[in-house]
C-alpha cells in the first residue's frame, strides 16, 4: 500500500506513504539545522546550554541564544518554508519548473516595494510588508498581461518573467545608488538576501502573514492537484479554474513578497526547493508539502552555511542559497541526462 | 517586415553603420564635462592639446572603443549561439559562458596568476570554454534546460566570485567596478590584445556565416551541401568563447547584449547568418555605446554600471521581441 487514507466524519485525507516519511525526515532535519543554528555562533553553546535557555534561564549568553539565534532560525525555517510553497505554487501553475516567483521577476518586483517603502516612507515592518506585498502583485500583473496575448504558454511566460527580473533588479540597483548614504548600506545588506541581524520585532508581521497564507494554500492544495491534471480534467472534477488561479497568484505573492519584505529576494529556494520535493517524493506534478520542507531545510541550512564558510564575514544568505541551490539544479539536470540520453524532448 | 533584397539589406547595413557613428560621437561628447560633436569630430581629425582634446583622446576615445568592441563581441556571439543551439532565447549571458568568463578572472585575481592583460585574456577564454563545455553537455537536447543550467551555473559561480571578492578585498579593489559590468575606470588599462581578439573573432564569424547558414538548415541539408558540420560547429563555438570571454575580460559580466541584438536585427537579416551576424556586428556597439552614455546621465554624481543599463534596456526589448 502506497497511500494512507484518514477517514473523519465527512474529512478524508488521502495521504501517500512516501510523502508522508518524507515529510518527518525533513522536519527532523530542519529541528536538527534549528538546534545546530542555537548552537552556532561567534562562541558555540553546547546543546544543554540552548535547552537552558530555551526554558528561560537568565543571564548572558542566554539571552544571546534567545533574542538573536532564535528569531533567526526561527525566520530560516518561515521564510524558507514560504519560499518553498510559493516555488510551487507557481511552478504549477506556469506548469514549468523554471517559472518560479525569484525567476520571472517578483522577488524582484518586491523587492522595488519595499526600497520605495524604505526611501520614500518611514519603512515600518507593516509598511514594507505591504509595499512588497503590492510591488510583487504589481509584477505579477505586468508579466501575466505581457505574456497573455496569444495564450500563456510556459516557455514565453518564463523569458518574459526573466526579461522583467533584469529589468526589475537594473531599477532596485539604480534606487539604491540614488538613495541617501545611510538607506543605501541598510538597503544594500539585503539587496542579495540576507537573515543577518532579524530580531523579533522584525518578525511579527510576517510570521503572522505567512502563516495564514500558508493555511489558505493547504486547504487548497487538493485543487492544486486537481488543476495539475491539465485544465479539461480540473474544469470537469468541479474546479472553478480562474478563481483558484487568481487565489493561488495572491497566495504565492504574499508569501514570496512578505519574506522579501524582512529578508530581501533570497534567490533560488523558490525555484529549486519544489524541484528537490518533487524528485524525493518521487510525486507526479509539484506536490506543496515537500516543497515547503525542503524550503525550510534548505534556507536553514544555507543560514547556518553563511554563517560559517567566511567566518568572521557574515555572507548574505542569497548568496549561499544561489550557490547551493544551483549546484543541486545543476547535479540534477545532469543525472537527468545521464539516465535518459533519448529523451530530447522532456524539458 | 523581412527584408529580402541584397540592395535594402545593403542600405540597412549602411544605416546601421551610420547610427554607430552617431552613437560614438554622442557617447564621445557626453559625460561630466559635455563636448560639443563638431569640438569631437575637431579633437579625432586634428588633435590639440587642449583640455577638451586630452579628455577626447585620453578618456572618452578610448572609452567608446571599449564600449564598440564589447558590444560587437557580444552580439556577434549572441547571434552565433542562437544558430548553434537553434534556441531564441540562447545568450552567452543567459547561457552562464560570460559567468565562466568572470568567474576564471576572478579565481585567478584570487590565485594572484592574472598579472597581465594578456594573461587576463587568456583566463576569461578558458572559462568560457569550460562554462559553455558544461553547459552544453548538462543542458543539451531542449530549450528549457539549456537556459535553466546556464543560469544555475552563472548564480553558482556569482555566488562563489561575491565569496571570493568578500575574503580578500585588497586583491579585488582593482575588480571593483569590472564585477558588476562596467567600462569606467578600464579607460587607462592595457586593452590592445583584448581589442585585437575581438576584432579578428568578428571577421572569422563574418567569414563563417554561409558555412553557418548551411548548418542551420539541418545538419543532413549541410552534409548534401558540402559542408563539414562538425568543424563549422567546433569553429562557431570556439569563436564564441573566445568573443565572450575577451568581453568579459574587458568589461566584466555584462548580459542581454547579446540576446537583445540579434532578435532587434532578425527582421533586416531574415534566415540568413552571414547578414545577421553582420548586423549584429553593427547594432551590438550602437547598444552598448548608448547604454553606457546612459550609464553616465542616470545619476546626478558619479557613473551607474554600463551592466545596470543593458538590463535596463533589454528587459523591455526582449519582452517586445518575444511578444512579436
Amino acid at each position: 500500500m502506497t497511500a494512507l487514507v484518514l477517514r473523519r466524519g465527512g474529512l478524508s485525507l488521502r495521504v501517500r506513504r512516501r510523502t508522508l516519511v518524507l515529510a518527518a525526515a525533513l522536519l527532523l532535519a530542519a529541528a536538527a539545522l534549528a538546534v545546530a543554528g542555537l548552537c552556532y555562533g561567534p562562541t558555540w553553546a553546547g546543546p544543554d546550554r540552548v535547552y537552558e535557555a530555551l526554558s528561560g534561564a537568565p543571564g548572558g549568553p542566554h539571552v544571546v541564544i534567545r533574542e538573536w539565534r532564535l528569531p533567526r532560525v526561527l525566520a530560516g525555517f518561515v521564510f524558507g518554508a514560504a519560499l518553498g510553497a510559493a516555488g510551487a505554487v507557481f511552478q504549477n501553475l506556469t506548469r514549468n519548473p523554471m517559472g518560479s516567483p525569484d525567476v520571472i521577476g517578483l522577488d524582484a518586483g518586491a523587492y522595488t516595494g519595499a526600497l520605495v517603502a524604505l526611501t520614500v516612507l518611514a519603512g515600518t515592518p507593516t509598511q514594507l510588508t505591504a509595499a512588497s506585498v503590492l510591488g510583487g502583485l504589481a509584477a505579477a500583473a505586468v508579466v501575466y498581461l505581457l505574456a497573455l496575448r496569444g495564450g500563456v504558454s510556459g516557455l514565453r511566460l518564463v523569458v518574459i518573467g526573466i526579461a522583467a527580473n533584469a529589468t526589475l533588479s537594473a531599477v532596485n540597483s539604480w534606487i539604491v545608488l540614488r538613495a541617501d548614504l545611510d538607506i543605501a548600506i541598510a538597503a544594500v545588506g539585503w539587496s542579495a538576501g540576507s537573515l543577518n541581524g532579524v530580531d523579533w520585532a522584525d518578525l511579527g508581521v510576517p510570521f503572522a502573514v505567512i502563516a495564514v497564507l500558508l493555511a489558505l494554500l493547504a486547504a487548497r492544495s487538493r485543487a492544486v492537484l486537481q488543476a495539475s491534471l491539465g485544465d479539461d480534467l480540473a474544469v470537469a472534477t468541479g474546479i472553478r479554474l480562474e478563481r483558484l488561479r487568481l487565489e493561488l497568484v495572491l497566495i504565492g505573492v504574499g508569501c514570496t513578497a512578505t519574506v522579501t519584505a524582512v529578508a530581501g529576494p533570497v534567490a533560488f529556494i523558490a525555484l529549486a526547493a519544489p524541484q528537490i520535493g518533487r524528485r524525493l517524493a518521487a510525486a507526479p506534478g509539484v506536490p506543496l508539502l515537500p516543497a515547503a520542507l525542503v524550503g525550510a531545510v534548505l534556507l536553514q541550512g544555507a543560514d547556518l552555511a553563511a554563517q560559517a564558510l567566511l567566518a568572521p564575514v557574515a555572507l548574505p544568505v542569497g548568496v549561499v542559497t544561489t550557490a547551493i541551490g544551483g549546484c543541486y539544479l545543476l547535479w540534477l539536470l545532469a543525472r537527468e541526462v545521464r539516465r535518459t540520453p533519448a529523451s530530447r524532448s522532456r524539458p | 517586415m523581412i527584408l529580402r533584397r541584397r540592395s535594402t539589406r545593403t542600405a540597412a547595413l549602411l544605416a546601421a553603420l551610420a547610427l554607430l557613428a552617431g552613437a560614438a560621437v554622442l557617447s564621445v561628447g557626453v559625460g561630466a564635462h559635455t563636448i560639443a560633436p563638431a569640438q569631437v569630430l575637431r579633437a579625432v581629425l586634428w588633435p590639440g592639446d587642449s583640455a577638451d582634446h586630452l579628455v577626447v583622446r585620453d578618456i572618452r576615445l578610448p572609452r567608446a572603443a571599449l564600449a564598440v568592441a564589447v558590444g560587437a563581441a557580444l552580439a556577434v556571439a549572441g547571434a552565433l549561439v542562437q544558430v548553434l543551439t537553434r534556441n531564441p532565447l540562447a545568450e552567452p549571458g543567459i547561457l552562464g559562458v560570460t559567468a565562466g568568463a568572470g568567474f576564471a578572472v576572478t579565481l585567478g585575481a584570487a590565485a594572484g596568476v592574472a598579472g597581465g592583460a594578456p594573461l587576463e585574456l587568456g583566463v576569461a577564454v578558458l572559462g568560457a570554454a569550460a562554462a559553455a563545455a558544461l553547459v552544453g553537455s548538462v543542458g543539451h537536447g531542449s530549450p528549457l534546460r539549456l537556459v535553466l543550467t546556464g543560469v544555475a551555473l552563472s548564480s553558482v559561480l556569482a555566488g562563489i566570485s561575491l565569496g571570493l571578492r568578500l575574503l580578500l578585498p585588497e586583491v579585488f579593489d582593482r575588480y571593483r567596478f569590472w564585477a558588476v559590468g562596467s567600462l569606467a575606470g578600464r579607460e587607462q588599462a592595457e586593452t590592445a590584445p583584448a581589442l585585437l581578439v575581438i576584432g579578428v573573432g568578428v571577421g572569422c564569424a563574418l567569414l563563417l556565416g554561409r558555412q553557418l547558414n548551411a548548418v542551420s538548415l539541418g545538419e543532413d541539408t549541410a552534409a548534401g551541401l558540402g559542408v563539414r558540420v562538425a568543424p563549422v560547429r567546433a569553429a562557431a563555438f570556439l569563436l564564441v568563447t573566445v568573443l565572450a570571454g575577451a568581453a568579459t575580460a574587458l568589461a566584466g559580466p555584462i548580459l542581454f547584449v547579446g540576446l537583445i541584438v540579434p532578435h532587434l536585427v532578425r527582421p533586416l537579416a531574415g534566415a540568413s547568418v552571414p547578414w545577421l551576424t553582420a548586423f549584429a556586428a553593427a547594432v551590438g556597439p550602437v547598444l552598448l555605446l548608448l547604454a553606457d552614455v546612459g550609464s553616465r546621465l542616470l545619476l546626478p554624481t558619479g557613473e551607474l554600471p554600463v551592466a545596470i543599463v543593458t538590463a535596463l534596456l533589454g528587459g523591455p526589448v526582449l519582452i517586445w521581441a518575444v511578444r512579436r
